[in-house]
């Protein structure tokens, strides 16, 4: 039996989908918004070291559960594994209300202005799809401002010479600096760098009616215990409720997207709590599922007009899946460095995001998050060994003296790194799974060991006695940062999306994630991703009104 | 929120050192034969030194309740590799693991190193985990790794409900 009609199903209540629903049921459309996982707050978040959505060895407490939920990972070899969220190869973010801005370090980047023109500037590398997006940072400016303010971000990027032109600065002063950032500062201001606080969805004053930070070390994969974390389960989810006209069913899974004869979506049919499917008749469908799922949401709405999928037609859908190749440099010091403030990360760098010669892009190095125990065993040097006496004195001896700097690649997008449907692997409900399968650009790996050269520099410079690199492979990309399966593009034939982010050919269905971006900066996704779903939903709101 | 106090960070001292109680008994998945096997090894992955190592602080434990939980799909892979173990241990020594001086299981799980690879690769990754992870998962016995890394365990939980502006009750 189908519900009420409502102007727009938004599915998915994550980064985007939380921006959508707020601003549409704010311009006073009648909105509901679908949501596979459930509520997680910091009251079901056990603080486990094991059990986070950073280290999820038993399992991934911000979702979705290994029980119900497949995905099939191919390797670079062929060889096909069924994987589950908590395994590395599925490419986790999360699952719940806010999805991964619950759990997130929250660092609120914005992309430089060269991210979105990569084509223009670097030319295409072979076997890479590189282009420019259909948008310049001019076109998202007044968002990432209305991200920033609307949902709180504390920080100061004044000292960095390398950020695009911003009309207002952030809304919250940075929190005070912890001890890695003491070392760290003056090291990079002598090797003629530009360090500064980084940007951060949190509060280091009381904003919105929430107060600060109280600097633990539960930060990065679990939920903030005095909600100090921006995400958009205390912001814009809660404003669109508030309306009473957004109403958010969790344990909603969408299956898919029904269109009529003329290709236009009139419902989406998802399973609800108890499984039984309903639909929700709609006259506007928004997908923000997450880069993984929108391509596997649009792949399982077949129709008449879209026989291989939703937006289809060109084989675009699920292809250039990427992420971040993320390099590490980790130094050792004789003295200690971890002072227990959290949330750990504090000072970045971003005079190594382009630039470097003879490459395309780079990244923004920046300090880790703080480590728990477990995440620190294996961070060795090459020759210390990994177990016995000799783990366990270094354990012992450089826990509190080790400081990590990483840094975010922008990776050449890759059109063989996709997201497809598995011809057999089916979820609980019956529906067919994500298969995942290609590999990264040689030249994002060959980014990354330059700029982690950088990093390890910054480290001896600031005293290590010791330092040594680690740079990832060829594997495929995604994971927390996945991207790109859906590119916004002006050519129907080369991409998902228009620049509003409606589907080609499907006159009232847009995506606002992830999934749309055209490459993925040298920065952490979320700001971009928050910023663009204001800007899709100002040009729902203006083509409703025109 | 738990603070050690003196006279149990007085026990975890004395049970790192050797003679140690050894729990071993009753299982969730493993046989009491297995359990011991798999504790000789955690006993040279992360040995005994002026602290506990992970034999004594229940990585065993850890392990077999994760196998008969969220570890259920890597049964069969303890079960043959624990098997192999044993085996190898008796091949080059005579003697069940357990029942070898440190050198020698030393010596085995060398080979295991060398020969087992996924085996031993899962077994390091989850005596790691039992040892370096909460206490609540049956491994670290009383935070030992962490007092042994200097890292107060502070499990944070509940601060959501008091206003920290006004210091008070929210
Ligand atoms: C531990 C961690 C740390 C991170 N740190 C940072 C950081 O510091 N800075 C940063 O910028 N980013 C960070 N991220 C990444 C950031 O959270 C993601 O980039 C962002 O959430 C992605 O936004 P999205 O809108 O594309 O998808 P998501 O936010 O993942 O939202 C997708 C939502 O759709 C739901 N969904 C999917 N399929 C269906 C379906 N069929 N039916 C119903 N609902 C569905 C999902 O459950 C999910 O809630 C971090 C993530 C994690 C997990
Ligand atoms: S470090 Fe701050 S923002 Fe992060 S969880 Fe702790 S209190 Fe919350």
């Amino acid at each position: 039996m189908a519900l009420d009609p409502v102007d727009a199903v938004v599915i998915g209540a994550g980064a985007g989908g939380g921006v959508i629903a707020k601003e549409l049921a704010c311009a006073g459309m009648r909105v509901v918004l679908l949501e596979r996982g459930r509520w997680i707050t910091a009251w079901d978040d056990h603080k486990d070291d094991l059990r986070n959505q950073r280290t999820s060895v038993l399992g991934a407490p911000f979702g979705p559960d290994d029980e119900r939920n497949p995905r099939v990972a191919v390797d670079r070899r062929g060889r096909e594994l069924v994987v589950l969220p908590s395994d590395g190869a599925y490419s986790n973010n999360a699952a719940c209300v806010g999805s991964g801005t619950v759990s997130y370090g929250a660092m609120a980047w914005r992309y430089m202005a060269q991210d979105f023109r990569m084509k223009s500037i670097y030319g295409c590398p072979p076997g890479s799809t590189l282009d420019d997006w259909p948008i310049t940072y001019d076109d998202l400016e007044p968002f990432y401002e209305k991200a920033e303010w609307e949902m709180g971000v504390s920080g100061d990027v004044a000292p960095d010479p390398f950020h695009a032109p911003r009309r207002r600065g952030l809304p919250m002063p940075a929190l005070p600096p912890n001890r890695e950032y003491e070392i760290l500062k003056p090291a990079a201001l002598r090797k003629g760098w530009h360090p500064f606080d980084i940007p951060m969805l949190r509060n280091s004053v009381p904003y919105n009616g929430r107060g600060p930070c109280m600097r633990c070390r539960w930060c990065v994969g679990f939920a903030c215990e005095v909600n100090a974390k921006n995400g958009t389960q205390n912001t814009v989810i809660p404003t669109a409720m508030a309306t009473g006209l957004c109403e958010l069913r969790t344990d909603a899974m969408a299956r898919e997207i029904v269109l009529d004869a003329r290709g236009h979506a009139t419902a989406v049919t998802y399973f609800d709590a108890g499984s039984h499917l309903q639909t929700q008749p709609a006259r506007l469908v928004v997908v923000s599922a997450g880069a993984i799922e929108t391509a596997r949401l649009l792949l399982n709405s077949k129709s008449r007009l879209h026989p291989n999928g939703l937006g289809n037609r060109y084989d675009w859908v699920g292809r250039n899946l990427q992420g971040h190749a993320y390099p590490r440099a980790v130094g050792l010091f004789d003295h200690d460095t971890y002072d227990d403030v959290g949330p750990g990360a504090s000072i970045a760098i971003c005079d190594f995001n382009h630039g470097n010669p003879g490459l395309r892009g780079g990244a923004m190095l920046a300090n880790e998050f703080i480590r728990l125990p477990i995440q620190f065993t294996g961070m060795t040097p090459p020759d210390t060994p990994r177990w016995g006496h000799e783990h366990k004195d270094y354990m012992r001896q450089f826990y509190r003296r080790s400081i990590a700097v990483m840094g975010p690649v922008q990776e050449m997008p890759v059109f063989e790194a996709r997201a497809e449907l598995d011809p057999r692997v089916k979820d609980f409900w019956g529906i067919p799974v994500a298969r995942l399968s290609g590999g990264r650009h040689p030249h994002s790996v060959e980014v990354a060991r330059a700029v982690v050269v950088k990093a390890a520099e910054w480290l001896q410079e600031a005293g290590a006695i010791r330092t040594w690199t680690n740079v990832p492979g060829l594997d495929l990309s995604g994971g927390q940062h996945q991207a790109g399966t859906c590119r916004m593009g002006n050519d129907p034939r080369s991409s998902v999306v228009d620049r509003n982010c409606r589907i080609h050919e499907a006159d009232n269905i847009y995506l606002a994630d992830a999934s749309v971006h055209v490459t993925n900066g040298g920065f952490n996704p979320a700001l971009t991703i928050l910023a663009n779903a204001y800007r899709v939903a100002a040009a729902i709101v203006k083509e409703r009104r025109a | 929120m738990r603070k050690p106090s003196r006279r149990s960070f007085l026990a975890g001292a004395v049970l790192g050192t050797a003679g140690c109680r050894r729990d071993t008994g009753a299982r969730l998945a493993l046989t009491g034969e297995e359990a011991r096997t798999l504790d000789a090894i955690c006993d040279r992955l992360i040995p005994a030194d002026q602290d506990p190592g992970a034999a004594a602080t229940g990585a065993v434990v850890f392990i077999d309740r994760q196998l008969a939980g969220p570890y259920a799909r890597y049964r069969r892979a303890y079960r043959e590799g624990l098997a192999r173990a044993a085996a190898l241990s008796r091949k080059m020594f005579g003697k069940p693991l357990n029942e070898l001086t440190g050198d020698r299981r030393l010596a085995v799980v060398t080979r295991l190193e060398r020969d087992a690879r996924p085996f031993f690769e899962m077994v390091l990754a989850h005596t790691m985990q039992g040892f370096y992870g909460s206490p609540r998962h049956g491994g670290n016995r009383d935070y030992a790794s962490w007092r042994m890394l200097r890292v107060p365990a502070s499990p944070v939980r509940g601060r959501i409900l008091y206003d920290l502006r006004q210091g008070k009750e929210s």
